[in-house]
């Protein structure tokens, strides 16, 4: 059992809870992940490590499904069943000059860490945040304080640029240079991300969700294709350069349980009630 | 000569359609009747052909006395899952194979009578008083398998503190991930983890060595005197053709840890999904083919074709569970090897097989396959693939000292591995293989640890 020691609606649909689990946090590096249990009839679903201290570990969750609105359900003082890691291997952090950071939604939370490394490192990071309204933007405060410049897009234009983080990347593509771009968000603004890119030959890693079980290498249900080769993305990944990925057989596997999902839901509007 | 007793089990038609377990278990009456047809040889076969020589004549005798607690006893001597062992066990390669009754007749059912035993002393409440006296030193072990349940309890007798590390939520392995329900209940398998726990070892879930804590934080910053590895052969193993990640094309580590684990069988009522539609093919023919194709059965799929490159002799997996199989209503489609999955839209709907032909005998003592110039399709919804699992690499991965050969299997040398005082057995050492054979290991290595640490 794993206690919730901080828990902040980042808006109504994410977020951010503070658990305490030492023996995660003790070998936490960015880009690793945790999986989670809610409750003993809960799914495993994995979650990226935010930030850490000796004990505790921070994630960031939206609530899309069943299991992410179980863990919403939780508050400070309760617990989880289950938390399982670091899992993944932990991005490697390049040495370059500049890099430009994309995020998407809630892939601001697992960029973070990453961007926080670079920045660490000494190296200059621009960010492109997009969210579909100003309320959905998170962590913009925190990203103030490790990136150069934040650029924001935002479906609605209620905030930042009206429209796609692509079409502010084309326009700062345009007129600066960078040594290399990550990408975090769902999966089809990375595949666009990188085929923009690719028209500037800058070289993209990305950050792979599809679903997972274990987490350890175990079922094979994480499987991606990368230059017709098969990759764990839970062992492997889930970071990935984004040369070779077939990203629409990852859009197709990550919808294989829609219908399950759909019933999962009702059955929550049932407990709700 | 009384013939052998045969353990009663569902109708075939109803169980293809539940996950209550198959085989029901002897009466008192039937246990009786069945051990007196053992002969209590003075060198008996059986025992020497039991991986951990359990003594079978002595706690057969003991049954035949009405001492069941002592049979009990006999048996855990050398085997602390007897309920599990004995529903799992290839006893026609092992025990039951060797027994010398089966040369003229039917060998005695011995599987049959441990259960009975196993189960009788559950029930019970029954358990071996063993006086433990602690010394100062501490072993840790990795995984929770077979192997690492044996090798705990033997290292926890000799009085080592002794704390079990499992990467899952749950205790067990492949007990409780991979075989399912209506072969091995899951409360059997926590009920004989829970003795471990009264024996005094203490059990931790949730922790990757290698990930969570390092191999070599556990022996420097824990201090542990000693470490064994048991993690087992976790990674399935790919056909490597094209068309395996479409979508209902499903590993069976994935579609059996879905249902065991996850208990996918009572979505909605727990939260993990699993998705079999009308058809099924599962490609291999081992235990966890079989298990594979009677699970998919069991959630409601109308046709489960087991396909496998052989013939139905050179079946791997337990008699019993081929038996089981055929009467539940899995095809087997035989001597086929598929060589390419197709797909729409990317989800499955034809695998291509290549006809294969018997050739000469391979090093196995089986019949080669040699592929054929002639192909089928077969129309399918899902393909489940099991043809054999490797050794996990992420304690490897993390600890580049320790040597491994070329298929990722742990080197060992009397268990012990490259590194002084770390040890390894089971799945781990061995690459896939057998409960018993995993427990085995585990025992063994106990013995050696305590050894080394004595010298130490
Ligand atoms: C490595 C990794 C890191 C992630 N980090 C974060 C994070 O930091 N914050 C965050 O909000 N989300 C993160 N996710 C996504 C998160 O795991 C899913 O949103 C969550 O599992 C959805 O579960 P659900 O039951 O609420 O929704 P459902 O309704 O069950 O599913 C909604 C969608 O989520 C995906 N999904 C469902 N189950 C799983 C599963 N077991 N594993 C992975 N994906 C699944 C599917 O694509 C599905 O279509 C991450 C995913 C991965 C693989
Ligand atoms: C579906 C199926 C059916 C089978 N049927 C039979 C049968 O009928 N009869 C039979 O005799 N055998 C059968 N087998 C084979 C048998 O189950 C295995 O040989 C046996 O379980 C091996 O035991 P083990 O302890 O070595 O490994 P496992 O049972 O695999 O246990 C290893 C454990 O270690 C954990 N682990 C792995 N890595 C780490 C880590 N880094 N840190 C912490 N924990 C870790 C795993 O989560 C797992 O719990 C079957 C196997 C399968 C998959
Ligand atoms: S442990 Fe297995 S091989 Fe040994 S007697 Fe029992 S069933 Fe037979
Ligand atoms: S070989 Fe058969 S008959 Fe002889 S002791 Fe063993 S079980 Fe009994
Ligand atoms: S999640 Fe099971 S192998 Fe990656």
């Amino acid at each position: 059992m794993y206690k919730i020691i901080e828990k902040i609606a980042l808006n109504d649909d994410v977020d951010l809870f503070v658990i305490e689990a030492p023996l995660v946090a003790k070998n936490t590096l960015a880009g690793n992940f945790v999986i989670v249990r809610v409750d003993k009839d809960g799914e495993r679903i994995p979650l990226t490590i935010v930030e850490n201290t000796d004990t505790s570990i921070t994630v960031i969750s939206q609530k899309v499904g069943f299991s992410t609105k179980m863990l919403s359900k939780k508050n400070i003082g309760e617990y989880i069943e289950d938390v399982v890691g670091p899992l993944g291997v932990p991005a490697e952090i390049k040495n370059v000059k500049k890099v430009i950071a994309v995020a998407g939604g809630v892939g601001a939370a697992p960029i973070y860490p990453q961007i926080k490394a670079y920045y660490k490192k000494g190296t200059e990071v621009d960010l492109i945040i997009g969210a579909s309204n100003k309320q959905h933007l998170i962590l913009l405060d925190k990203f103030q304080e490790v990136c150069k410049n934040i650029y924001i897009a935002t479906d609605d234009g209620s905030i930042g640029e009206k429209g796609f983080v692509t079409k502010v990347l084309q326009k700062k593509l345009e007129e600066n240079t960078y040594d290399l771009s990550i990408a975090i968000g769902p999966v089809i603004m990375m595949k666009n991300v990188v085929e923009i890119n690719k028209k500037f030959n800058l070289k993209t890693f990305v950050s792979l969700n599809p679903i997972m079980i274990d987490g350890t290498g175990m079922c094979g249900n994480c499987r991606v294709t990368i230059h017709n080769k098969t990759y764990f993305a839970c062992v492997d990944g889930p970071d990935f350069d984004s040369d070779g990925i077939d990203f629409n057989e990852l859009i197709q596997r990550q919808k294989y349980y829609h219908e399950e999902e759909h019933e999962c839901n009702l059955r929550l509007g049932e407990k709700d009630d | 000569m009384i013939n052998r007793v045969r353990m009663p089990e569902l109708d075939p038609n109803i169980r293809n359609k539940s996950f209550d377990e198959v085989a029901l278990g002897f009466s008192i009456e039937q246990v009786k009747i069945e051990a007196s047809r053992c002969l209590n040889c003075v060198n008996p076969r059986c025992v020497k052909a039991c991986p951990v020589n359990i003594d079978i004549p002595k706690f057969i005798q003991q049954i035949l006395s009405d001492n069941f607690k002592d049979a009990y006893c006999t048996i855990y001597q050398d085997n602390i899952l007897p309920s599990v062992c004995s529903r799992v066990c290839p006893q026609e390669k092992q025990c039951e194979g060797a027994c010398v009754l089966g040369i003229k007749t039917e060998s005695v059912a011995i599987g049959s009578l441990e259960r009975f035993i196993g189960d009788y002393c559950l029930e019970n409440c029954f358990y071996k008083d063993e006086k433990i006296e602690d010394n100062n030193k501490a072993v840790a072990i990795v995984g929770s398998g077979p192997a690492g349940l044996a090798c705990a309890a033997q290292i926890r007798r000799y009085g080592y503190q002794t704390d079990v590390y499992e990467a899952l939520h749950e205790f067990g392995g492949v007990l409780k991930y991979g075989i399912p329900e209506f072969r091995l209940p899951k409360n059997i398998v926590d009920s004989e983890i829970d003795r471990l726990k009264k024996l005094g070892v203490n059990f931790y879930k949730n922790v990757i060595i290698g990930k969570t804590l390092t191999l070599d934080q556990l022996i420097k910053e824990y201090k542990y005197d000693s470490v064994f590895i048991g993690s087992g052969a976790g990674l399935p193993s790919s056909l490597g053709i094209k068309g395996e990640n479409l979508n209902g094309v499903y590993y069976a580590n994935e579609f059996l840890t879905r249902v065991n684990l996850m208990k996918a069988n009572s979505f909605p009522s727990y939260a993990t999904p699993v998705k079999i539609k009308d058809i099924v093919a599962v490609v291999g023919g081992g235990n966890v083919a079989m298990d594979a194709a009677r699970t998919a059965k069991r959630l409601g799929a109308k046709k489960v074709y087991i396909i496998y490159r052989r013939d139905i002799n050179s079946l791997p997996a337990r008699l019993e569970e081929i038996h089981h199989a055929i009467e539940e209503g899995i095809e087997f489609k035989l001597l086929l090897n598929p060589v390419e999955i197709i797909g729409h839209n990317y989800e499955i709907n034809k695998i291509k097989c290549q006809v294969m032909e018997l050739g000469e005998k391979d090093q196995t003592g089986r019949q080669k396959p040699i592929p054929t110039n002639s192909f089928v399709d077969i129309d399918v919804d899902n393909l489940i693939i099991a043809i054999g699992q490797s050794p996990n690499p992420i304690i490897k991965k993390s600890t580049p000292e320790l040597l491994c050969d070329n298929w990722g299997r742990i080197i060992v040398n009397d268990y012990q591995t490259s590194i002084p005082g770390v040890f390894a057995g089971g799945d781990i050492v061995t690459g896939a293989a057998t409960v018993i054979l995993a427990m085995g290991a585990g025992k063994s290595a106990a013995i050696h640890i305590n050894k080394f640490l004595r010298n130490a």
